[in-house]
């Protein structure tokens, strides 16, 4: 007998959870892989298929998984244009409803490939609706059916929407996983809201195996470490000179006249002349080449 | 077709990867030269090509493959190649009645509704005739360029629609191949073209994107060319799967090399 998980206990639902990707990271492994979780827990999957064909989404996965797998196809011919009756009747509305209206006992897990291509064909209101009548289908207390748990997975893809239609459907989700990376590391960051509680966050990096198994990193491999703690080195520690003067080498240092220094001893020590030199004079011999000019250079000036 | 753009991509026209659809997009510069290289490669590998071609004439076309050593003319006679000129049928459609079909025939309405007279022009191209099947190997649909759809009133996600059923149908049924061009404006404001650029790369298993240097023009490094390789649904070693190369076009050749190894820098 199943034992229900705890959000079984509480609610009985488990409201959508939306995977924002982008071109370089993109999301659909991690979708498989988490579907792969489900199908091995033992959930019916429904997935409802826009963006790629039946054989390339069930490409990689076991045959036990796929067997648990109801592949809904919005690919081959969404729009009916092909006019072949391949088209699921209703268009991605009467797909979404379809899923909505289904009466099957057992956990179920309906994964939505994806939001963007829903939200460029629907108008948002209505996928906020129904999405929240998808992941709310079976909390009828009635005690007829047996309540159990619903899941929904939903692939969104960021940059193609304007950030009101995000943030609607983010705020529907109770849990939000956003893919970045670094060099080629995939990275998830979680924001986990629960009912009447703040939401949590979390940075999860990850890989997935080519059989769709989550491998989670405990550390990354190349993130930049964070600086090891800077201890306080002293900048003084190892100098090659003596940065402090003990009270004897300062009176030293006070007592010095630099030699740059003026003072008035000094100015007197110039001016008065030394007992070893006698006063200087200068004897000045002309040359005979020596050209003297007799007039007074400046006799135009009439000083 | 670029023999050193064929190693770069791992491929030649003995060896032709099916199913996959392949974006190019140029911002700043002009992407154009992929557009030949893919026409010519497909003509030489002896697939079916459908080309819808939006920017350029025919003959445009056709002296920039007859440099490059295809003959457009020979393969379009040979039932090879089925060309969609779309500067000469936009006049027809103005000129005829308005109950025959045309595939561009949005361009007859007031508010350009959706892509599906285009898109049953190309199935009606690719459709495998019994005679045929032998004779080509396996269909291709080229695109120059989506942008310009857009130019002409188009939505964003009426274009994203057409090349959702071109994939379906070339890539997924008819296990094809499909090429498109389209422009990155680069600017932030133009949201219908970042949501078909965006909205495309998220289809594609191949992204060719061309810019020019950020440093501006220069006589012998023409551009950037990164290549992006997508999976869709599979996991892959993400280290791998980007590269940038610098190019210089020549009169009938691309050389590509590392970034900042030009031969005339070295």
């Amino acid at each position: 007998k199943r034992r229900p998980s705890p959000s079984a206990f509480s609610r009985a639902v488990c409201p959508p959870v939306a995977l924002p990707d982008s071109v370089q990271w993109e999301g659909r492994s991690l979708l498989k892989a988490l579907i792969k979780n489900a199908a091995l827990r033992g959930d019916q999957v429904h997935v409802l298929g826009c963006e790629v064909s039946e054989e390339e989404f069930r490409e990689g996965f076991e045959p036990d998984v796929n067997s648990r797998l109801v592949y809904h196809d919005l690919f081959k011919d969404p729009l009916n244009w092909s006019k072949t009756g391949e088209a699921l009747p209703g268009g991605p509305l009467g797909a979404l409803r379809a899923l909505c209206g289904r009466t099957q006992p057992g956990p179920v897990t309906i994964a939505l490939d994806s939001l963007s291509w829903l939200l460029f064909h629907l108008p948002c209101t209505t996928l906020c609706q129904l999405l929240h009548a998808l992941s709310h289908q079976n909390a009828c207390p009635d005690g007829s059916s047996p309540v159990e748990r619903v899941h929904v997975l939903g692939l969104i893809h960021e940059e193609l929407h304007g950030p009101g239609p995000v943030g609607a459907l983010s705020s529907l989700a109770q849990a939000e996983v956003t893919l970045s990376g670094m060099l080629d590391q995939t990275s998830a960051h979680i924001v986990n809201r629960r009912l009447r509680q703040r939401p949590t966050q979390q940075t999860q990096w990850f890989s997935i195996l080519p059989d769709f198994s989550l491998h989670l990193h405990r550390v990354p491999a190349r993130e930049p470490r964070p600086c090891p703690p800077t201890t306080q080195v002293d900048p003084t520690a190892h100098l090659t000179f003596n940065l402090h003067l003990s009270k004897k080498e300062k009176e030293a240092k006070d007592s010095l006249t630099l030699p740059f220094q003026f003072s008035s001893e000094k100015q007197q020590a110039l001016l008065r002349p030394g007992p070893g030199q006698s006063t200087s004079q200068i004897f000045y011999e002309p040359d005979a080449y020596d050209d003297l000019d007799q007039e007074d250079p400046d006799d135009d000036l009439d000083i | 077709m670029f023999p050193e753009l064929n190693d770069l991509l791992n491929t030649t026209p003995d060896k032709v990867e099916q199913g996959k659809l392949t974006l190019l997009c140029d911002a700043q510069t002009d992407g154009s030269f992929l557009l030949h290289h893919f026409l010519s490669f497909y003509l030489r590998a002896n697939c079916k090509v459908c080309f819808v071609a939006l920017t350029q004439s025919f003959s445009h076309y056709s002296i920039v493959a007859q440099k490059l050593g295809v003959s457009l003319t020979t393969a379009r006679e040979r039932g090879q190649l089925v060309v969609l000129e779309g500067l000469k049928s936009s006049v027809d459609v103005f000129f005829r009645a308005q109950e025959e079909p045309h595939p561009l025939q949005f361009l007859r309405k007031a508010s350009a509704g959706d892509l599906q007279p285009l898109y049953e022009f190309v199935q009606e191209a690719l459709k495998p005739v019994d005679g045929e099947e032998a004779a080509w190997r396996c269909p291709v649909l080229l695109m120059d360029d989506l942008s310009v759809l857009l130019s002409l009133g188009v939505g964003a996600v009426a274009v994203l629609d057409l090349v959702h059923y071109c994939r379906a149908t070339v890539c997924c049924k008819l296990k094809g191949n499909l090429v498109a061009l389209v422009h990155d404006s680069g600017g932030a404001e133009d949201e219908e073209s970042n949501t078909l650029l965006n909205g495309l790369s998220h289809q594609s298993h191949l992204i060719l994107r061309v810019e020019g240097l950020a440093t501006g023009f220069c006589r012998d490094v023409h551009g950037q060319l990164t290549i992006l390789r997508r999976t869709l649904s599979q996991p892959t070693v993400q280290g791998e799967r980007r590269l940038t190369y610098q190019y210089k076009i020549q009169d009938k050749n691309v050389s590509f090399f590392a970034r900042g190894m030009s031969p005339a820098v070295l």
